[in-house]
């Protein structure tokens, strides 16, 4: 005799994460007392990862006291979180459906909320599979990344990107030999102008770090099945007895294939977090959204990987949920603390036009406002907190700095932010 | 053990009991206390756990270092003279904290 069917109530969220835990909170505080179900198959409850690359491996966090939300918030607030449990498949109608985890559970749901985040871009390197050859996304990796720091004394780090440097700059902080690998020309190539990029990298090498660009990465050298060392194109081979490997992440879109979801470089959502079948939302590193920061909005969409994105994106999605509108608006930023340097960007750089530097790079506190048609757009801000949160403001408000006024960095910026001026139409001929 | 009270802008109050070492933001977020964002975790970097430090518990914190004192400046809530970044308030043994928080943070 068949089980019953079990009855297809509530929400499930798939993923145990920062947008995750944010889409189950503002359901309740957006006064949905229906079943909340927050599934994921880590097995801590959920986390900031962003420290896993900075204070974690420093050994001055660990995953409890990283954790988002105590077990008491999730108990009074009737959410149940379901760690260990990876889902592996999911079927759906207009009325709700059931998601399989690899142990059999299953999970039935009116309401399905899409959170899976993104894994680590990885490189089918010779060697790859030896001890000491890494990735971080997790607690679990940084647990073993900051053991296997601690005894080693030469790290290789592949990928110059946030990530990257930021392990780079702790390790070498500890006192160990540090060479990063970046395949390309510049360092955080992908985040930043040529200018900071130029910046981090002398920063990078005044602390003693080196840093290969154009680097190709031939295999990595091993005996006794731990890694020794990487051999690049030119035969040398740096020695390593850890070596992290950080190139970018893919989002995780299997379940929204399962669901027949449109997905192109992550499951594509509309303003609303709303995917393509009309009923199902994701949010966070997975979802692809249009964005207001690109001018032409309603064409461009960009995936973001950030806490803030994860957020912003995550409430919306709740409401959607609840058959509330809510759109997301918010400028984006980012942050990155690499050494004593801290990098925090506002608004998106693409597009642009024209750089204005503010202050002196070689002090290691400056700012690079970045104009497109005249209008500023975003900063890169080092050691510059006040720069960053008056672009940050300004962008909010629609507003901008004028170029001319933006590099006397004896004028506070926020003294100088003015209205766009839209150009007035001509007249018709 | 720590307490601290948190009153919203419309006055409402959430009293939770936090642990000595940890930040006024911590216990707020880990508790799901309404009015404090804290998107960067406590790195200094976003300015969206700004609270009010009430009088009678101002004395409880040592002053504000020169890189919290000038992301202050760009808070979503103007600052005023009790303003703090909750991150950098860190409770210690069996004080009573009471801070309000602003309207909005982002």
């Amino acid at each position: 005799m068949p089980a019953p069917a079990q009855p297809r109530t509530g929400t499930l969220i798939v993923g145990n994460c920062q947008a995750g835990v944010q889409i189950a909170s503002t359901l309740r505080e957006l006064g949905d007392t229906e079943r909340i179900t927050l599934v994921g198959e880590e097995p801590h409850a959920p986390y900031q990862r962003p420290p896993l690359s900075k204070a974690f491996l420093k050994g001055e966090a660990t995953a409890d006291s990283l954790a988002f939300r105590t077990h008491d918030f999730y108990r009074e607030h009737d959410i149940e979180l379901v760690t260990r449990e990876r889902i592996v498949t999911i079927t759906r109608d207009e009325t709700g459906g059931v998601a399989v985890a690899e142990s059999g559970r299953t999970f039935p749901f009116a309401r399905l909320a899409l959170a899976t985040g993104a894994v680590p871009r990885t490189i089918p390197f010779e060697g790859s599979e030896l001890e000491g050859v890494s990735y971080l996304r997790t607690a679990t990796e940084a647990t073993v990344l900051e053991q296997q720091l601690r005894q080693a004394t030469n790290v290789v780090v592949v990928g110059g990107g946030f990530i990257g440097l930021e392990v780079a700059a702790g390790a070498r902080a500890a006192g160990k030999n540090v060479t990063v690998l970046e395949a390309a020309p510049r360092l955080i190539g992908r985040a930043v102008c040529e200018q900071t990029s130029e910046f981090y990298l002398q920063a990078h090498r005044r602390r003693g770090t080196r840093v290969v660009l154009n680097a190709k990465v031939v295999r990595f050298t091993g005996e006794h099945d731990r890694v020794t060392g990487v051999e690049l194109g030119d035969g040398t081979v740096v020695p390593a007895e850890v070596v992290l490997i950080g190139v970018g992440v893919i989002p995780r879109t299997e379940l929204a294939g399962q669901l027949g979801l449109q997905v192109d470089n992550g499951i594509v959502v509309d303003t609303h977090a709303l995917a393509s079948d009309g009923l199902t939302v994701a949010a966070g590193d997975c979802a692809n959204m249009p964005n207001p920061s690109i001018a032409d909005f309603g064409q461009g969409r960009l995936r973001l990987e950030s806490v803030q994105n994860a957020v912003e994106q995550a409430k919306v999605a709740a409401a959607t949920l609840l058959g509330q509108a809510a759109e997301h608006k918010t400028v984006p930023w980012f942050w990155s603390d690499q050494a004593d340097l801290k990098l925090q960007i506002a608004g998106l750089s693409g597009g642009h036009d024209q750089v204005v530097l503010r202050g002196d790079p070689d002090s290691e506190k400056f700012s690079l406002l970045y104009y497109r048609d005249g209008i500023l757009i975003a900063a890169d801000c080092v050691n510059s907190p006040l720069d960053f949160m008056a672009v940050r403001n300004a962008l909010h408000q629609g507003q901008s700095v004028p170029a001319a006024l933006a590099a006397d960095s004896s004028l506070p910026l926020k003294k100088s932010v003015t209205d766009v001026l839209l150009p007035v139409p001509s007249p018709a001929a | 053990m720590p307490t601290v009270t948190y009153v919203a802008y419309d006055g409402s109050e959430t009293i939770v009991n936090g642990f000595a070492g940890d930040s006024v933001m911590e216990t707020a977020v880990r508790n799901g206390v309404p009015g404090i964002v804290a998107e960067c975790g406590g790195s200094l970097s976003c300015a969206t756990c700004h609270v009010f430090v009430c009088a009678d518990s101002a004395g409880l914190f040592p002053p504000r270092a020169d890189l919290e004192d000038d992301m202050l400046d760009g808070t979503a809530v103007d600052r005023e003279e009790s303003s703090r970044l909750s991150c950098q308030l860190k409770l210690t043994d069996d004080v009573a904290v009471h801070v309000q928080t602003p309207e909005t943070q982002v």
